[in-house]
């Protein structure tokens, strides 16, 4: 079965985000001056082949760990989101 | 008989033959290996060097280790030899995992492009051979992702075993305790974000980088 997967990449808690923090800086300036904690990670979009939801969701966790996200600085949230 | 120095090329390095020629000035050997190819043609040392590998598509330097030459490499790493990565060169050393870490964008968010001032913490490792700790050498950085991280497991461990190779004199990027460039336990494999090929003649402003070289062409 074919399963559409969403995989979010995003820095690690702790780790600082520079990109994150410039968004954070800019926004006062439209007046959102209530807005913290910004943070700027990816969203991959894939399709798999797999017998279950399950399965398609450990075989991308497999690719996020050797591939689509780098555990030094991210984590990886994969979501199946159809079959 | 001189050293011969391969010089890896991946699509999207730009680097590579400023490199060869830093190499030929100091009497060096070097030719261009092209990632495609895994043999390492008998090289006595490895320079990944700048650019943008496979476009820096994903992360900087996460393609590359996917090319057929990066397992020779590995190899050739653990076997002891010589390996130097340059800016770009450094970012796939940790994605292949040679080098802990990694490298995220600058804390300003700008591509810095300067010459930068950095300062020789250990000389235990192939660039240091002519140098002595605490030597501060002019070497130009060119990038947007240079700001090292790691966990603070990690950094302790590179203090403790002396494996931090250079220190910014003043942070341009934010990089974590101020590091310019590593290495690995054995100190055969280092990366840096400096360009020390872009510092081998007065009239690029510094001749710094040729100490770095220098040694490089020792082993």
């Amino acid at each position: 079965m074919r399963f559409e997967v969403k995989v979010e990449v995003s820095p690690r808690e702790g780790i600082a985000n520079p990109e994150g923090s410039t968004i954070e800086r800019a926004l006062p300036a439209l007046g959102f001056v209530t807005a913290g904690n910004v943070r700027v990670g990816k969203v991959i979009h894939l399709q798999v082949d797999a017998d279950s939801a399950a399965d398609a969701k450990s075989l991308v966790e497999d690719m996020c760990n050797r591939f689509l996200s780098n555990p030094v600085i991210e984590d990886a949230l994969v979501e199946v989101l159809e079959g | 008989m001189s050293c011969r120095v391969g010089v890896v090329r991946f699509p999207g390095t730009n680097c590579e033959f400023d490199t060869v020629d830093a190499i030929r000035s100091l009497d060096g050997e070097a030719e261009v290996l092209w990632h495609g190819e895994p043999s390492l043609k008998n090289v006595d040392a490895i320079v990944i060097p700048g650019g943008f590998a496979h476009g820096d598509y994903l992360r900087c330097g996460a393609i590359a280790k996917f090319s057929p030459i990066m397992e020779s490499i590995n190899s050739f790493a653990k076997a002891g030899g010589p390996v130097l990565g340059i800016c770009n060169g450094f970012q796939v050393l940790t994605e292949a995992e040679l080098l802990p870490g990694a490298l995220q964008k600058n804390a300003g968010m700008k591509f810095l492009c300067s010459m930068q001032q950095i300062e020789f913490v250990s000389t235990s490792n192939v660039l240091g051979r002519q140098a002595q700790a605490g030597d501060r050498l002019l070497i130009p950085i060119n990038h947007f992702e240079g700001n090292y991280v790691c966990s603070p497991q990690v950094l302790n461990q590179l203090e403790e075993e002396n494996r931090i190779v250079f220190r910014y004199t003043d942070n341009p990027n934010g990089s974590m305790a101020d590091i310019a460039g590593i290495c690995n336990t054995e100190g055969n494999v280092v990366g840096m974000m400096p360009h020390p090929e872009r510092a081998t003649s007065p009239l690029l402003g510094s001749t710094d980088g040729t100490t770095l070289i220098k040694s490089l062409l020792i082993t």
